[in-house]
């Protein structure tokens, strides 16, 4: 018995639609009261994951856990669970009390409690007074915090989010990303979420299931999944990444010695060494490489400049190896005045520390 | 100044694009009204003219005990048939409307074939179905009685005593207010069915599963959410049965017999054979006010019940 009970368990769950197989045999231990995300691509089986939790699927194969209990063919109005949906789904004829108040009606709450926990839930998400207004008299962002709170006047087990932020502006989506994450830590709910926005998953969650092609990919916290990718489509879809092709070399004791561009070899941290002369991918983040004008040691790759782009709080360098590869780097421009130290052309030398590179698995 | 003769063009334009209907309208629908409406306030003249004198004896003579009877079945048959269009129309409706786009239209098409028969046809072989020598009184005194028969010889058990008594002469359908309504409801259930079915293809889904997600059983999700969101449809569609219904005239003079009349047929024959002109306007401006007013009063429910939960909630 583990101290930390499991919200919700995936065990092995496939679920096909025809020939597309939406999720593929999908394994997920969600804990109790943690920030979960599901991110992937649009179409990678997030949006189905969701509905098997809240019971509108049934898995064709493997079993659907929620509080340690096996959920089954239990009908969503039977599962300890609420969603808030992507498009909102709020009543239009009824009012905004009468759609935060549905679920506790349905389940025959005194009516002084539903009154009470209604005003409450309004004002927890920041609406009071809103009581009689209709759904098509709020704006998008009003809308989402009534579908907010008449999922968590439930007081559900787990909290169903499908892209809850995805239909409102830029600055409302940020300021909406804190208070979502602030009141999830204060209610203490297992938040499951689903959002195909890396920034989004890596600000809120404390941990990201990644997805892909209805597979989970990796299950990490944020600073793991873009520090420690597991593979190269991880890599790429979060943040901004660097493969580089090279040969090895030479592999040993935890590292690899690997030949970027034929030049000097460098060193790589592996988990699973390569064989020697085996072609690898190794990735590296734009903004943990320096560039320098003379090599600072033999680890340094050498390339010329292509194009300088200029964004305000860093400059981006394209630089082109001598196999044709290009290499984005990204300098922070700490002084004002030297926003551009190498102009196109120029001759510079890549350096990061040993660390940040990553060896890929495909 | 420079106004007026861009409003002076307004109106020209206007009159211009609602001209020919306002001159449709008024030509054979507003004028026709009013002539009836005046020919119900004259006087039947010794060879059936119109006798052009201003007194209530049409409306008067309208409540007699025989005219308020035919007025009170008609009534009640014109109900009936709606409200059994309603419980056929709506599932189906509902039906139709959740399939796939690709059934869908499949489904409707099946749904309007019977309509490329002329309705007195339709209604006739209905006729030949329910009379006393119709078909369907074939079949119950001929196999099924003699299926009776054979059972009852084979083994013999007073149960099939009642059963050989019923099969022994047809079931009287034809002629009876059955009969109409079963006409009517036939004749009708699409104008049932299709705004109930665009009420239904309208509703948002994600609707009924919020209502599931919220605790709501399938029984609870229908009433809460379904219901009060495809109400229009069950308005506008019982409104399309109750008015035809009650002015039908083909249906029962077919089905209903010599003895089932209702009101259209009154006032068939005040125009055709009795030739009393004013009394059968009376009967229709009577006719046209209680649709009026039933339809009037079936809006204010149907509004009021989409909007139920303002005072049944909180
Ligand atoms: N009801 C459905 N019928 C058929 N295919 C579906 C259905 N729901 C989802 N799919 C398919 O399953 C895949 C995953 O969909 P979804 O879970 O909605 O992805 P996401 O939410 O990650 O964008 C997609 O290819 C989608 O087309
Ligand atoms: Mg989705």
């Amino acid at each position: 018995m583990t101290p930390r009970q499991n919200a919700v368990q995936l065990s092995q769950v496939s679920k096909r639609f025809g020939r597309v197989t939406a999720v593929d045999d999908v394994s997920l231990t969600i804990e109790d009261g943690e920030f979960f995300s599901l991110l992937g691509p649009s179409g990678c089986g997030k949006t189905t994951t969701l509905r098997l939790i809240a019971g509108f699927e049934l898995p064709d194969r493997g079993d659907v856990f929620i509080g340690g209990k096996r959920q089954g063919e239990t009908p969503p109005y039977q599962r300890p669970v609420n969603t808030v949906f992507q498009n909102y789904a709020l009543f239009p004829h009824m009012n905004i009390a009468e759609n935060v108040a549905f679920g506790l009606i349905m389940r025959k709450v005194p009516k002084q409690d539903i009154l009470r926990r209604v005003s409450a839930a309004l004002e927890m998400v920041r609406l009071p007074g809103m009581e009689h207004r209709r759904p098509d008299q709020l704006s998008g962002g009003q809308q989402q915090r009534v579908a907010l709170a008449r999922a968590l006047v439930n007081e559900p087990q787990v909290l169903l989010l499908d892209e809850p932020l995805g239909a409102l502006d830029m600055k409302l989506r940020k300021a909406m990303q804190l208070e979502l994450k602030s009141l999830q830590e204060r209610v203490g709910i297992t938040f499951v979420y689903v959002t195909h926005d890396q920034e989004e998953a890596l600000t809120m969650s404390d941990r990201i299931a990644v997805m892909s092609r209805g597979r989970v990919l990796q299950v990490d916290p944020p600073h793991e999944v873009y520090e420690r990718p597991l593979n190269r489509f991880v890599a790429d879809f979060i943040g901004e990444t660097n493969f580089l092709v090279g040969v090895v070399k030479a592999a040993g004791r935890g590292k690899a010695t690997v030949a970027v561009d034929g030049q000097l070899p460098l060193e790589v941290p592996a988990e699973r060494l390569p064989g020697t002369g085996e072609e690898v991918t190794i990735a590296i983040r734009p903004e943990k490489i320096s560039l320098h004008a003379e090599p600072p040691d033999q680890r340094a790759v050498a390339g010329t400049v292509d194009e300088v782009v200029y964004f305000g709080t860093n400059t981006c360098y394209l630089v082109a190896l001598t196999d044709q590869t290009t290499v984005t780097v990204r300098c922070q421009n700490q002084q004002v005045g030297q926003h551009v130290s190498f102009p196109q052309g120029a001759r510079v030398y890549l350096h990061w520390q040993q660390e940040s590179v990553r060896l890929l698995r495909e | 100044m420079g106004k007026r003769p861009a409003s002076r063009r307004a109106i020209v334009r206007l009159l211009v694009l609602i001209g020919p209907s306002l001159l449709y309208l008024l030509t054979f629908f507003l004028f026709p009204l009013l002539l009836v409406f005046a020919i119900s306030f004259g006087e039947r003249g010794t060879y059936g003219g119109v006798r052009w004198v201003l007194n209530l004896q049409n409306y008067v003579r309208f409540f007699d005990p025989l005219s308020l009877r035919i007025f009170g079945r008609t009534l009640y048959i014109a109900l009936a048939t709606t409200i059994i269009c309603l419980v056929i129309g709506y599932p189906l409706a509902y039906f139709i409307g959740t399939r796939s786009p690709r059934w869908r239209n499949g489904l409707l098409l099946l749904l309007m074939i019977p309509f490329w028969t002329n309705f007195l046809v339709r209604t006739y072989a209905w006729l030949l179905l329910l009379r006393d020598a119709g078909v369907i009184n074939l079949v119950w005194t001929g196999a099924l009685h003699n299926l009776v028969s054979a059972l009852a010889a084979a083994v013999p058990i007073p149960l099939w005593q009642p059963l050989l008594q019923a099969t022994a002469s047809p079931i009287r359908i034809y002629g009876t207010d059955s009969a109409i309504i079963i006409g009517l409801v036939y004749g009708w259930l699409p104008q049932m069915v299709l705004p109930c079915y665009a009420a239904t293809e309208r509703l948002d889904f994600s609707l009924v599963e919020a209502a599931q997600d919220l605790y709501a059983n399938r029984f609870k999700s229908f009433t809460r959410v379904i219901l009060p969101l495809t109400m229009p449809g069950v308005v506008a569609g019982s409104i399309l049965v109750f008015i035809p219904s009650l002015g039908a005239y083909i249906t029962p003079d077919l089905l209903g017999g010599a003895k089932s009349i209702m009101i259209g047929n009154v006032i068939y024959s005040q125009f055709m054979s009795a030739r009393d002109y004013p009394f059968g306007s009376a009967v229709s401006f009577l006719l046209m006010a209680v649709m009026l007013i039933g339809t009037l009063i079936y809006f204010r429910l149907g509004t009021a019940r989409t909007h139920v939960t303002d005072e049944g909630g909180i």
